[in-house]
């Protein structure tokens, strides 16, 4: 395989709020190659956006990066200062944010607000950058008057349109989608969803695809990781994961969805509740809802246990054959 | 811009409501206010004073709905009757002479309140914790806390009477001929520079505090991190993203401040013998003079409206969502 897009290192990242650290991010690794798209799934709160947020440095004021690397490119960005930073963001590495809806500026133009993405990192006479600008929202399927359009005159699923359209503007080689289509009508969501896997295979940018819709994610995916209160669960390519679940979290998962072209849900139909992570549990941070949980569960973390090439999994029993089959 | 008509067409309706309390309120005093007018002013008054009183109530013979029509009338030619205190000058004359110097007064310290206010506030918000935010929003609170009074009396204690580096009182010293000139105006900032200051300390406080906290939340918006994350420049995402939205409310307020300060440069005036509104309401209570205390009144109310008009003017323009909801 080719040298990684993406690389991030044993990631920790912490909230600091007024009644303790919450460790949002606890060392997570994950790569993502060049071209790829990696689907990121896990239940809310478990640290998705916090993830995408570290990776692109723009995380909320109360939250620390406390240790770990993330590698783009070869570049270490956790050592880039904000000069570098600003070069570097929207030009290689681009986001959709969860919920585009409040992404927009309210007060000035769609256009205004892709002419001074494309100026903030190129010099561009006015009508080059204007017909880019159309560029990209023919590229979305967006009428050329959205230019001149404010966010409140738009639906959600265009508003979204606009984001990606951002999101391409500087041809970057990873674009960060988080939960892309939460919040639209299936029929939207799937047209989004197809335009941004036929942009993607044109222009030949990585995806990193956060979602809580484990069946929209392996649609989509090529590898997928499953987070779990704040740690990478399972990893593996989207076959691996969906013919051998490895983790007990991701079979428990899976048999949520009867079928993949059914009713898409969202990753709540297992008992129990997520783990608070101002005080996880101790061990697997699983054990408490796992229906095979052992021992050495409750006591020790489980590292990461190559189950097959390229498909790993943190869990104690997933070294034998396979956990889930009592 | 159906909107901006409605929007006039309320101010006009509240400037009639205004012109028509300014017509029957004479009327409703107890007794016969004419006469009782008269009664007090006869000795004092000749022949010619009492006529134009006569003249400025509308109190000429024929039925109520005359009278109202003629007062109407008169109003619309700017004829607002004849002052008692400055008799024989005309009411418009009067006010017209003291309006320049309230506008100024009160114009300035507006606009210099608010955006030194706003400006720091945005400040203290980008630099959050920082020593703007540690130190200023407590400073001019505590100042804004005083009575304004208290402030001003201070300031022309310290810095005009004891340093004797501001002059106490008046628009322009009397010995210099007002005109277009270096001196004329230097004159006049000098004099302005007490009344204004300490209106901008006294007030400062609230525009600075409003937008530091609005701007806070506006910085943790999903489009603030978005234009982070677009790799713009901070000036650009803290003024074009951020300010221009945190503003909003502020723009608001600024139309209901413009009423208040109007009031509010009575104190002023007073306590520096500015020639202004205030200081001519002053001479007008004293002096029992009503047609000049009825035009002053007139006057500030159609001031403010005609302000808070340009104000949703200004608003229409900053925030693009109320042009749609309003067509
Ligand atoms: N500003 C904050 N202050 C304190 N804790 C926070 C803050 N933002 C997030 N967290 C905590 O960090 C954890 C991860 O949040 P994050 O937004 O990354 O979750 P997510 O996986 O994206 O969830 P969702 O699917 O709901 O978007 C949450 O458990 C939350 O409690
Ligand atoms: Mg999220």
């Amino acid at each position: 395989m080719s040298r990684p897009l993406l690389e991030v290192r044993n990631l920790r990242v912490e909230y600091a709020t007024a009644s303790g650290l919450v460790r949002a991010i606890d060392d997570v690794s994950l790569t993502l190659h060049p071209g790829e798209i990696l689907g990121i799934a896990g239940e809310s709160g478990s640290g998705k956006s916090t993830l995408a947020q570290a990776i692109l440095r723009v995380l909320p004021p109360p939250a620390i990066i406390t240790g770990g690397a993330v590698e783009f490119e070869g570049r270490d960005l956790l050592g880039l200062d904000e000069s570098e930073l600003r070069a570097l963001r929207w030009s290689r590495i681009s986001m959709v944010f969860q919920g585009a809806m409040d992404a927009l500026n309210p007060v000035i133009t769609v256009g205004e607000q892709i002419l001074d993405t494309l100026r903030a990192h190129a010099r561009m006479e006015p009508t080059v950058a204007r017909n880019r600008a159309l560029e990209l929202l023919r590229m979305v399927g967006l009428p050329n008057d959205c230019l001149s359009s404010h966010a409140h005159q738009l639906s959600g699923g265009m508003r979204q349109r606009v984001g990606i359209a951002l999101a391409l503007a500087l041809h970057p080689a990873l674009v960060i989608l988080d939960e892309p289509t939460t919040a639209l009508d299936v029929i939207v969501e799937r047209e989004i969803l197809e335009g941004v896997r036929a942009l993607q295979q044109k222009l030949g940018f990585a995806v990193l695809f956060i979602t809580h819709d484990l069946a929209r994610m392996l649609e989509v995916s090529d590898r997928v990781a499953i987070f779990y209160g704040g740690r990478v669960a399972e990893v593996g390519t989207a076959d691996q994961v969906r013919r051998s679940p490895a983790h007990p979290y991701t079979q428990g998962l899976l048999r949520a969805f009867p079928s993949l072209h059914g009713d898409p849900g969202r990753l709540a139909s297992i008992p129990g509740a997520p783990p608070t992570l101002r005080n996880p549990p101790p061990g697997c941070r699983f054990h408490p809802r796992c229906p095979v949980a052992v021992e050495a569960c409750r006591i020790s973390a489980p590292p990461m246990i190559e189950v097959a090439p390229s498909h790993r999994a943190a869990c104690h029993l997933a070294a034998s054959e396979s956990p889930g089959d009592r | 811009m159906l909107y901006l008509l409605k929007r006039l067409g309320f101010y006009l309706i509240a400037a009639f409501a205004a012109l028509t309390l300014n017509f029957f309120l004479p009327r409703l005093m107890p007794g016969d206010p004419a006469t009782a007018l008269f009664a007090r002013f006869r000795g004092r008054l000749g022949p010619e004073a009492l006529e134009a009183l006569r003249e400025t109530f509308g109190l000429t013979e024929g039925p109520l709905i005359t009278q109202y029509f003629t007062y109407l009338a008169h109003v619309f030619r700017g004829d607002l009757g004849i002052s008692i205190a400055y008799f024989p000058a005309p009411v418009s004359e009067v006010i017209g002479n003291g309006l320049v110097w309230t506008v100024f007064i009160a114009g300035s310290s507006l606009v210099l309140s608010f955006a030194l206010g706003t400006l720091l506030g945005i400040a203290a918000a980008w630099w959050r914790r920082g020593w703007i935010d540690t130190w200023l929003p407590a400073t001019f609170t505590l100042l804004g806390a005083f009575p304004y009074f208290w402030l001003a009396m201070v300031a022309l204690y310290l810095l005009g009477f004891t340093l004797g580096w501001f002059p106490l009182g008046h628009a322009y010293g009397d010995d210099i001929s007002p005109g277009w000139n270096a001196t004329f105006i230097g004159d006049l900032f000098r004099h302005a520079a007490l009344p204004i200051g300490t209106v901008v300390l006294g007030t400062m406080g609230g525009w600075l505090l409003s937008m530091r906290n609005t701007m806070i939340g506006v910085l943790g918006s999903d489009f603030v991190n978005l234009a982070r994350a677009k790799g713009l420049s901070p000036a650009r995402v803290v003024l074009r993203y951020a300010a221009r939205n945190a503003l909003l409310p502020s723009v608001t307020g600024f139309g209901m401040a413009l009423g208040f300060v109007l009031g509010g440069s009575l104190l002023t005036e007073v306590v520096f013998s500015y020639p202004g509104q205030g200081y001519l309401f002053v001479q007008a209570v004293r002096n029992q003079d009503y047609p000049l205390m009825q035009g002053v009144f007139l006057v500030i109310t159609l001031a403010v409206l005609a302000a808070n008009w340009c104000v949703d003017l200004l608003y229409l323009w900053l925030d693009p969502r109320t042009r749609d909801t309003a067509s």
